[in-house]
C-alpha cells in the first residue's frame, strides 16, 4: 500500500490505491473531518484580545495599517524568517553555470516566436504593473497593501515578460544575486541597528519606526519579486542557463 | 456571527477533502494541488476566526499572508525536486551502466 | 442579514464544490485550472471577510503564480526527455 502511495510523474488517472484502501482512507478522513467540523462549530469564539492590543499599540508602530504593523513591527520575526525561507528556496533552485553579465538579456534562440498580441499588450501592462506595485508598497502604511502584495504584482509582471519568449533572465549575474539577497540582508541590518539603539533585536525606536519599516519594505519587495520570478523562470526554462544545463544537471 | 460559522465549517470541509486528495491521488502535481487546497481550508478557518462583529483581528491576517508566501515557496521547491528527480530517473533509464 | 447569508452560502458551497471538482478532475490540467478558480473564489471570500491585504496577496500569488508554476512543471514533466536540447524544449511553455 505504501509503495502505491509514492508519487508518480507520468500517469494522469486519479488514484492507484486499491479500492479497499481508498474506502478506508475516505472513511477515516470523513470521521476526522466531521469531528473537526463539530469542534469548530461548537467552540465559542475567543474574545479579540490581540486585536484590542494591536489597536492600542498602533500609534507606536509607525504605520496606520494594522496588518502592516503586525507584519513589520510587532511580529517582524515571522516576516524575517519568511524572507529567509524564500531565500533558501531560491538558493536551492539556483543554476550553477558560469556567471552571466546581465540580469535580463534578449532571447537568442527564437526570433520567430513573437506573439504580437501579447507583446503589444505588455507595452501597456508592464509599466502599469510597476506603477501598481509601487502604489501598493507606498499605500501599505495606510491601507491594504504592502511588501508582499507589491512583490507579487511585480513578479507577475516579470512572469508575463517571460511568457513573451523575447527575454531571458540570468540569475547567475551579480545584480540578480544582490536583488535576491538584499531583502534579508537589509532586514537583518535594520534589526541589528535598531537593536543597538533600543537593546532588543528588531525593536524599532518609535520615532524612526516609519522610516525603518519603509526601508525594510522596499528591500523586501525587490527581493520577493526577484525570488518569485526566479522560481517561475527556472521551472519554465526562461532563464539563460537552461539551454546548457537543463533538468537533472542543474 | 453567522459568516464566521459558515466559513469555518467550509474551511474544515475543504481541508478534509484536500487531505484525502494528498493520500489517494498518485500524480505528484495532483498531490501538490491537494496540499494547496488543504492550505486554503486552513486559511479560511483563520480568516473566519479573525472576523468579529465590530472589529477585525489583524494578527491572523498577517499569519495567513505569511502562510500564502511560504506555501508558494514550498510548492515551487517540490515542483523543482520533481522535475530534477524525473530527469535523474530518465538518465538512469537511458544509461543503465552508470 | 438574509441577502448576505445567501452570498455567504453561495461562496462557501462554491469553494467546497470547486475543491471537489479539482480533486476529481480527469486530467491534471483540468485539476490545476480548477485550483486556480478556487484561488480566485477564495479571494472573494477574503474580501467578504474584510481581509483586504490577504485578498490582494491571494489574487496575485495563490491564484496567479501557483497556477503558473504548476502548469510550467506539468509541461516539464510531460516532456519525453528532460535534457532535450532542441530549440522547442528551451522555450518557456506554460500550457
Amino acid at each position: 500500500m505504501f509503495r502505491e502511495m509514492s508519487p508518480s510523474f507520468t500517469d494522469t488517472h486519479a488514484s492507484t490505491l486499491p479500492r479497499v484502501a481508498r474506502v478506508l482512507v475516505a472513511s477515516v478522513i470523513t470521521a476526522g473531518g466531521a469531528a473537526l467540523l463539530l469542534a469548530t462549530l461548537r467552540t465559542d469564539k475567543a474574545p479579540p484580545e490581540l486585536a484590542v492590543l494591536v489597536s492600542e499599540q498602533l500609534a507606536t508602530s509607525g504605520v496606520e495599517n494594522p496588518v502592516t504593523a503586525v507584519l513589520l513591527n510587532f511580529r517582524s520575526y515571522d516576516t524575517l524568517l519568511e524572507i529567509a525561507v524564500l531565500l533558501i528556496v531560491a538558493i536551492a533552485m539556483q543554476p550553477h553555470a558560469s556567471s552571466q553579465p546581465r540580469i535580463v538579456a534578449p532571447s537568442t534562440n527564437n526570433e520567430s516566436a513573437t506573439n504580437l498580441v501579447l507583446t503589444s499588450l505588455l507595452r501597456w501592462l508592464i509599466p502599469l504593473s510597476v506603477l501598481v506595485g509601487g502604489y501598493l508598497l507606498w499605500t501599505g502604511a495606510y491601507a491594504p497593501g504592502g511588501a508582499f502584495q507589491a512583490g507579487a504584482v511585480l513578479a507577475a509582471a516579470g512572469v508575463a515578460l517571460a511568457l513573451t519568449e523575447r527575454y531571458q533572465f540570468g540569475w547567475q549575474s551579480a545584480g540578480a544575486q544582490w536583488l535576491i539577497s538584499a531583502g534579508l540582508a537589509i532586514f537583518i541590518a535594520t534589526g541589528i541597528v535598531s537593536g543597538m539603539v533600543t537593546g532588543t533585536f528588531l525593536q524599532y525606536p518609535v520615532t524612526y519606526a516609519a522610516t525603518l519599516i519603509l526601508v525594510v519594505e522596499i528591500a523586501a519587495t525587490v527581493s520577493i519579486a526577484a525570488i518569485l520570478l526566479q522560481l517561475f523562470t527556472r521551472l519554465a526554462r526562461a532563464d539563460v542557463t537552461s539551454p546548457h544545463t537543463s533538468g537533472a544537471s542543474s | 456571527m453567522t459568516p464566521d460559522i459558515i466559513y469555518s465549517g467550509a474551511g474544515m470541509v475543504v481541508f478534509a477533502m484536500g487531505l484525502y486528495g494528498v493520500i489517494a491521488s498518485a500524480h505528484i502535481l495532483r498531490k501538490l494541488v491537494a496540499i494547496n487546497i488543504m492550505g486554503i481550508g486552513v486559511f479560511m478557518l483563520l480568516i473566519a476566526t479573525a472576523h468579529h462583529d465590530t472589529l477585525i483581528d489583524p494578527v491572523p491576517h498577517a499569519m495567513v499572508l505569511t502562510g500564502i508566501v511560504v506555501a508558494v515557496a514550498g510548492t515551487a521547491l517540490c515542483l523543482w525536486l520533481a522535475v530534477v528527480i524525473r530527469g535523474l530517473e530518465h538518465d538512469a533509464a537511458s544509461h543503465p551502466s552508470q | 442579514m438574509s441577502p448576505m447569508l445567501f452570498v455567504d452560502g453561495l461562496l462557501a458551497s462554491g469553494a467546497i464544490a470547486l475543491a471537489l471538482l479539482s480533486l476529481n478532475a480527469r486530467e491534471v490540467f483540468t485539476s490545476i485550472v480548477l485550483f486556480v478558480c478556487l484561488g480566485l473564489l477564495a479571494t472573494l471570500i477574503w474580501a467578504r471577510l474584510g481581509a483586504w491585504d490577504v485578498a490582494i496577496a491571494e489574487a496575485a500569488i495563490g491564484a496567479g503564480l501557483t497556477g503558473a508554476l504548476l502548469l510550467a512543471a506539468r509541461h516539464r514533466l510531460r516532456e519525453p526527455t528532460s535534457r532535450d536540447d532542441t530549440p522547442a524544449a528551451r522555450r518557456p511553455h506554460v500550457s
